[in-house]
């Protein structure tokens, strides 16, 4: 079974990688497999997620809006139909 | 007890209240998914930084960084400068505040009428510009003091002290705990707190997705956690958009008649969703989750009108 394909949502900040695109997609059945999917076909943009093998500190990623880090982090698994959002770190308000 | 020395003594004990109509319905038989909202914009200024606030000021003035006639140097935006704008006017203090300037008018006018000085920040960057500013300037004026929200550790013990233990009381079968992820205190003390007294309890944060322009940082090293934030503390984390949010307080407006601020919106749609997953796996649940404030900030939005769009929210800093 091939591994189904991601919808995934670049911030402003990475567009440089992405030829100014928003929205790219690559084919992973986990968040790690994405980002490398996502290197294969973006030059650089691997680096500026991942240190060390692990997601950046400024770096959020979502699955449906949920946060990745407490979904298994790189191991968390995508599936057919699921969002990735990536979004710097920012300060919440109030 | 309803009778109180002063305003700022009437802190807290918010009331916890139930939503009958917007808790999901189960099958006869199966137990029950209850949902219940603290209702924090009934402190003194109307939201639930004034335990943030009265619990820094309260601090510095022990520990002598606070002395008579300071100025105090925060950034906000809005609820916090708010909340200590008041304490400063009624105990004599100086206060400045680093605001970016894509907040709603009303939190200007509000700080504004408790004396408060407004410092503003570029849009792009949100917050993270306001405390790029705010410790900048604490640099350059040593005699100003920071009380700086994000990395005080007196935000999250008033959180410890106060609204866990409130709630614990109110509601000792709660199962999941459901708050903003913005300075990170509320989570993070009463977080821990109610984990203390229930160990199998679930955290829940639900942090705001804001349009991009708050996300339009320099650099990715531009980016910021707050040194208050420990990610043990918390179970999972959801990101809710504007839409989802401004969906919700109208939801709340319309269901349960409570009239909230925006931030409510996201909070309340990580309970409800939270609430889906508890009846579809058949256990029951006890939801609490934080009101933060009232919607009369946000009224200049339009949100709350039969045709208010989220879209008006996009480039700003709505929570």
């Amino acid at each position: 079974m091939s591994a189904p394909t991601i919808e995934v949502r670049i911030p402003t900040i990475l567009r440089p990688y992405t030829k100014n695109e928003k929205t790219v997609s690559a084919e992973a059945t986990n968040l790690g497999e994405l980002v490398a999917a996502l290197d294969k076909s973006y030059t650089g943009l691997g680096d500026r997620l991942l240190e060390n093998g692990e997601l950046r500190r400024f770096i959020n990623v979502y699955i449906n809006d949920e946060d990745v880090r407490f979904m298994g982090s790189l191991a968390a698994t995508l599936k057919a139909g699921d969002s990735v959002t990536i979004l710097p770190a920012v300060a919440g308000g109030c | 007890m309803t009778r109180y020395e002063s305003l700022e003594a009437s802190l807290g004990h918010t009331p916890l209240i139930g939503l009958p109509k917007l808790s999901p319905k189960v099958e006869t038989g199966k137990p029950l998914v209850r949902l219940w909202a603290k209702l924090e914009d009934r402190n003194p200024t109307g939201s639930i930084k004034d335990r943030t606030a009265i619990a820094m000021i309260d601090d510095a003035e022990k520990t002598g960084r606070l002395k008579p006639g300071a100025t105090i140097l925060e950034p906000t935006s809005g609820n916090t400068g708010i909340s200590l704008a008041m304490i400063a006017k009624v105990r004599g203090y100086k206060l400045i505040c680093v605001m970016p300037e894509n907040t709603s008018i009303e939190r200007t006018q509000i700080l504004e009428m408790w004396g408060a000085k407004i410092i503003y920040s570029p849009a792009a960057g949100g917050s993270n510009e306001a405390v790029r500013v705010a410790k900048e300037l604490s640099e350059k004026n040593p005699d100003w003091v920071f009380l700086y929200q994000y990395g005080n550790p007196a935000n999250t013990l008033a959180h410890y002290k106060t609204t866990g233990p409130e709630i614990f009381e109110d509601l000792p079968t709660i199962t999941h705990f459901v708050a903003g992820l913005g300075t990170t205190g509320t989570l993070m003390g009463a977080g821990k707190y109610l984990r203390e007294k229930n160990p199998d309890i679930s955290i829940i944060a639900a942090e705001p997705r804001y349009g991009e322009v708050v996300y339009g940082l320099r650099n990715l090293d531009a980016g910021f956690v707050p040194e208050l934030y420990d990610a043990s503390v918390i179970t999972r984390r959801f990101s809710v958009g504007a839409e989802d949010s401004v969906r919700r307080v109208k939801e709340l407006l319309e269901v349960e008649g409570i009239f909230a601020g925006i931030s409510t919106g996201a909070i309340l749609h990580a309970a409800l969703g939270i609430a889906k997953e508890c009846v579809d796996a058949g256990v029951g649940a006890d939801i609490a989750f934080i009101v933060c404030d009232a919607g009369w900030k946000y009224l200049s939005t339009g949100i709350y009108g039969k045709d208010g769009d989220s879209e008006v929210l996009d480039g700003q800093l709505w929570a």
